[in-house]
């Protein structure tokens, strides 16, 4: 398993394993309901691995310029 | 009459912008499927995007809110899942696709696994599984067309009106004028969802947290996950199983083909989840609809958008609405067509009638689009289901194509093509004896625990193909290893 394969796992992890302690109303977090609040958090923070991987992962470099 | 003026507005544009694209361009099926290849980042991007962003996040998403509440956030779930997923899916296809000129998901089956006859499936399957696709966005064109013109056009008419437009419209542009197309929906839809989402809550409630405690003294079951049904174990397993059937859409892998290079896709994964949190605004609007619109029962609930606009703005808005919304149903359901219609001449029509003929194969491609259109038509007319039910059955169907798939991306490949073929047809038939019969996890195992009862049934499907495709290729394989060993020489 390479580092990037890893942080792949996160998002799912993270979305899908947390929903059984978020799947409630209170407390609303920015306006929120709770659940909804954790799988948008989930989208956002995916967003943000997703960089990461793109920055550390060697196929990127290897390709050179598009 | 103002607000069907605007509309129609918007549907003469897109077909001007399709016809002036198309213009000066040799119309080989080459063309007019993946536009020769030479997409790049920005028009992969906004092809992909238009296919995820459709009538159905528009009408849909907030109907399935209206409706059920939560279990709607899977789409969101889904959806950014399938984007990290293609990170690692697309690349090796596109690779393999590249070196072997594959311009469709039916090519890449035969090409890898060296078998016409499981292209052949590949695209029956893929017709099959689009077909709910093209009647979702039939009847989501159909409630735009037939609301905003403030029921003056009965929604069948309405339904007649969409599809001869979406027909007419691929037939003449191909995928350069979806891409074009694509430009003015996305733009348009960003700005009008992300205004109805803020401004209809703040118009009836004061803000977005004032609507959620309103719908959650009113109806607290909209605002989490219900303990039977559509509970915690159903949003998971149809999670899972849309993430990774998301790219197995004929229409979604094509786009995908069309791409410069593989970093297109490792750098659309950074926006796209950012991109589907425009369907939280929807949402909104899902969730200011529940107890200002009451009433609108089962698959009128895809109505809770449209009935909501009307009686909060001036018709000329509605119009924009509308045309807005016209564009989010042509776009995909163009994509769709060229797609089906793509797939439809060259892995059956070609193999069956044996034809090399350029122009008669791009002939038999542009008279599927009609054909399909027309069937899809009939069942917009005279089926019942709400648009969420139609897209997850499309889902179950094209999902069974992944274990196959995924099979051949592995460097030692153990699968043959005699495991694929009859992993697939078993697993499509179990779809779709599930779905005609009502059979769940539920009633075929009811001392099951609540979550394993509650999973997505298009997972027994899977299971069973995995299972067929295994077993099948290891007889068929050992079958060949002693023919081998008592053959002479």
């Amino acid at each position: 398993m390479k580092l990037v394969h890893v942080l792949g796992l996160i998002p799912f992890i993270g979305m899908l394993g947390g929903l059984p302690f978020a799947n409630k109303v209170n407390a609303f977090v920015l306006g929120l309901p709770f659940l909804l609040f954790w799988i948008v958090l989930w989208v956002i923070l995916t967003s943000i691995i997703m960089a990461i991987i793109n920055y550390i992962d060697p196929a990127n470099r290897e390709e050179g310029v598009e | 009459m103002i607000s069907l003026l605007i509309m129609f507005t918007f549907l003469l544009a897109a077909i001007f912008l399709a016809i002036r694209s198309g213009m000066g361009k040799k119309m080989n099926l080459e063309q007019w499927a993946v536009g020769g290849r030479g997409f790049g980042t920005v028009f992969v991007f906004l092809l992909l995007a238009g296919e995820f962003f459709t009538t159905f996040t528009f009408l849909g998403g907030s109907g399935m809110i209206y409706q059920v509440g939560s279990p709607a956030y899977y789409v969101l779930a889904y959806m950014t899942l399938a984007y990290v997923f293609s990170y690692y899916l697309l690349p090796p296809i596109w690779r393999y696709a590249k070196e072997h000129g594959i311009v469709s998901i039916s090519d890449f089956f035969s090409t890898k696994y060296n078998s016409s006859s499981l292209g052949m499936l590949v695209s029956i399957v893929g017709i099959i599984a689009s077909v709910p696709v093209v009647v979702l966005q039939l009847k989501g064109l159909g409630i735009i067309v037939s609301e905003t013109s403030f029921g003056m056009i009965s929604p069948t008419l309405a339904v007649w009106i969409g599809t001869i437009a979406v027909t007419v419209y691929v037939m003449i542009s191909g995928i350069h004028g979806a891409a074009w197309t694509a430009i003015i929906k996305d733009i348009t839809i960003v700005a009008v969802v992300v205004f109805l989402g803020i401004y209809l809550p703040y118009h009836y409630y004061g803000g977005i947290e004032p609507m959620f405690e309103a719908v959650q003294a009113a109806k607290p079951a909209h605002l989490t996950f219900p303990d039977k049904g559509q509970s915690l174990g159903w949003v998971i397993s149809t999670v899972l199983l849309t993430a990774v059937g998301f790219y197995m859409q004929p229409g979604l892998f094509a786009a995908a083909l069309s791409a410069k290079s593989e970093k297109v896709f490792r750098r659309n994964t950074m926006i796209m989840p950012l991109y589907t949190l425009l369907l939280m605004f929807v949402f909104f609007v899902g969730y200011t609809a529940i107890l200002q619109v009451p009433g609108l029962k089962g698959a009128n609930g895809d109505l809770a958008l449209l009935r909501l606009s009307i009686q909060t703005f001036d018709p000329w808005f509605i119009g924009v609405i509308g045309g807005v919304g016209l564009l989010t149903a042509l776009v995909p359901t163009s994509v769709i067509l060229l797609t089906i219609g793509t797939l439809f001449a060259k892995n059956i029509y070609q193999p069956v009638f044996k034809s090399n003929n350029e122009t008669q194969i791009v002939k038999a491609a542009k008279l599927t689009v009609p054909v399909i259109a027309f069937i899809s038509l009939y069942f917009a007319i005279n089926g019942g289901n709400a648009l969420y039910a139609l897209l997850l059955m499309s889902f179950s169907l094209i999902t069974q194509l992944f274990p196959s798939l995924l099979f051949s991306l592995l460097p030692n490949n153990r699968i043959n093509k005699y495991g694929a073929i009859c992993g697939i047809v078993v697993g499509v038939a179990t779809v779709v004896y599930l779905t005609i019969s009502g059979t769940t996890i539920s009633s075929l195992f009811p001392s099951f625990p609540q979550t394993v009862k509650d999973m997505n049934s298009g997972f027994i499907a899977l299971f069973v193909n995995v299972l067929v495709t295994l077993l099948i290729s290891l007889l068929t394989a050992k079958n060949a290893a002693t023919n081998k060993s008592l053959s002479p020489q």
